[in-house]
């Protein structure tokens, strides 16, 4: 590994990598509705393209590599709200935790 | 995997042909507690309300290439119309009738000359609200990566092939920006309607990894 | 218009690509004024920044690299991480 002199992870402008894999999917209605909670908070004046952007960076590769693009999004908008003062972590745990009391499946839970 | 709480009766694949993403068939993950938790408290507490959500669902449900395709069959067929596309191709969506938000979208002319592709090094800016939501390759790693440095051979991997004397010009979409590519009309398809070419104009064509197509 | 794009390496959000930084293009098209991401990703807004287009040859960016030198790359920069050349 050479230096780290600035370039971070995401900004992959010319790295080598592989093959494009062409597969695709439908968006899950959880994704759907992750979002949605980006646009419209967004235009509540919660957070922007670029606060978003800015914790999905900060939460670094391995993130981009085991996570789903919208698990990273949810992470990310709920950092912002908490930042925004629009939840507190209390109020979100409380409320994960009573989520999660309702089934087993995403179905049974929202 | 079962779907049977779906609506509908395809063997695992949705109707454009796709694999559903496992969700509400699987077992609960901890994102999407949290997606339920955060969308409930802020419903709660009065920065959203459950109606915004449903209807922002639809609005993105409703923007697909389809939009992008109706915009450059016009093009295709009114100078006028692709002189204003070319000059601010927003305004030009919007006199359209599409909803397109406040996006700044500009479009990008295919010639005998010049190829345009268009990608997104640092993350995943896309015309979404024209085309609807980014395919999972434009996303990947491989596509932000490779498609700066070798835009030739990704798109050769699309089945593009580019002529040696035709340039590639590459568009990294940084910042407020969005591209949409203007495929230059296939010969096969002069003298067609405007709306029977919207059917020749594909997503891909739009991102620029792949020319326009006759309708199977 | 010939223009630099400049080698700095800070830290934090910053939208102007790696691969670009000290690199030479030409304006292709001033966008006008924008939200400084610099500063809007951290809560922070700030003045608005000139936003610019440049055109880059890919001989420029990656050298013997490159697949073919003629190839262009476009991308949009904020003035402040342009110098003139």
């Amino acid at each position: 590994m050479t230096e780290f002199f600035g370039k971070r992870w995401h900004d992959m402008g010319g790295d080598p990598a592989g093959t494009i894999n062409p597969d695709e999917h439908d968006f899950a209605l959880w994704e759907k509705r992750v979002d949605a909670l980006m646009v419209l908070t967004s235009a509540a004046g919660l957070m922007t393209t670029d606060s978003l952007r800015r914790v999905l960076e900060d939460m670094g590769p391995d993130a981009y590599e085991t996570m789903t693009y919208y698990e990273r999004w949810i992470a990310s908008i709920a950092q912002n709200m908490v930042e925004a003062g629009a939840v507190t972590t209390e109020e979100l745990g409380a409320k994960m935790a009573e989520v999660r009391a309702r089934g087993v499946t995403y179905g049974a839970a929202s | 995997m079962p779907h049977d709480h779906h609506d509908h009766s395809h063997e695992g694949l949705s109707p454009s042909g796709h694999p559903y993403r496992a969700d509400n068939d699987t077992d609960l993950s901890y994102w999407q507690v949290m997606e339920i938790a955060l969308r409930e408290l802020l419903i709660k507490k009065g920065h959203l309300t459950a109606a915004q959500i449903h209807a922002q669902i639809n609005a993105m449900d409703s923007r697909s290439p389809a939009n992008g395709a109706r915009v450059v069959a016009r093009a295709w067929v009114d100078p006028e119309f692709k002189a204003a596309l070319l000059d601010n191709a927003g305004e030009a969506s919007r006199a359209m009738g599409f909803d397109i938000g406040p996006m700044h979208l500009i479009a990008l002319e295919n010639t005998d000359k010049v190829h345009n592709v268009v990608v997104c090094t640092l993350c995943s800016c896309y015309p979404r609200n024209l085309l609807g939501l980014p395919p999972d390759w434009y996303k990947s790693r491989a596509y932000r990566s490779r498609t700066v440095i070798e835009p030739r051979k990704v798109l050769s991997e699309f089945g593009l092939i580019i002529p040696e004397q035709m340039q590639v010009r590459v568009h990294d979409s940084t910042a407020d920006m969005r591209y949409i590519v203007v495929p230059a009309q296939p010969e096969d398809s002069f003298g067609l309607s405007e709306g029977e070419l919207a059917a020749w104009v594909t997503r891909d064509s739009m991102i620029g990894v792949s020319l326009p197509l006759a309708p199977q | 218009m010939k223009v630099r794009v400049k080698s700095h390496w800070p830290p934090g959000h910053i939208r102007t690509p790696a691969y670009l930084r000290g690199k030479i293009g030409q304006i292709e098209r001033r966008i006008g004024l924008f939200n400084n991401p610099e500063g809007t990703a951290y809560r922070q807004p700030g003045p608005q920044r000139e936003l610019v287009r440049v055109r880059f040859r890919m001989a420029e960016i990656w050298g013997a690299r490159a697949e073919r030198g003629e190839d262009e790359i476009e991308v949009e920069i904020y003035s402040h991480w342009l110098e003139p050349v």
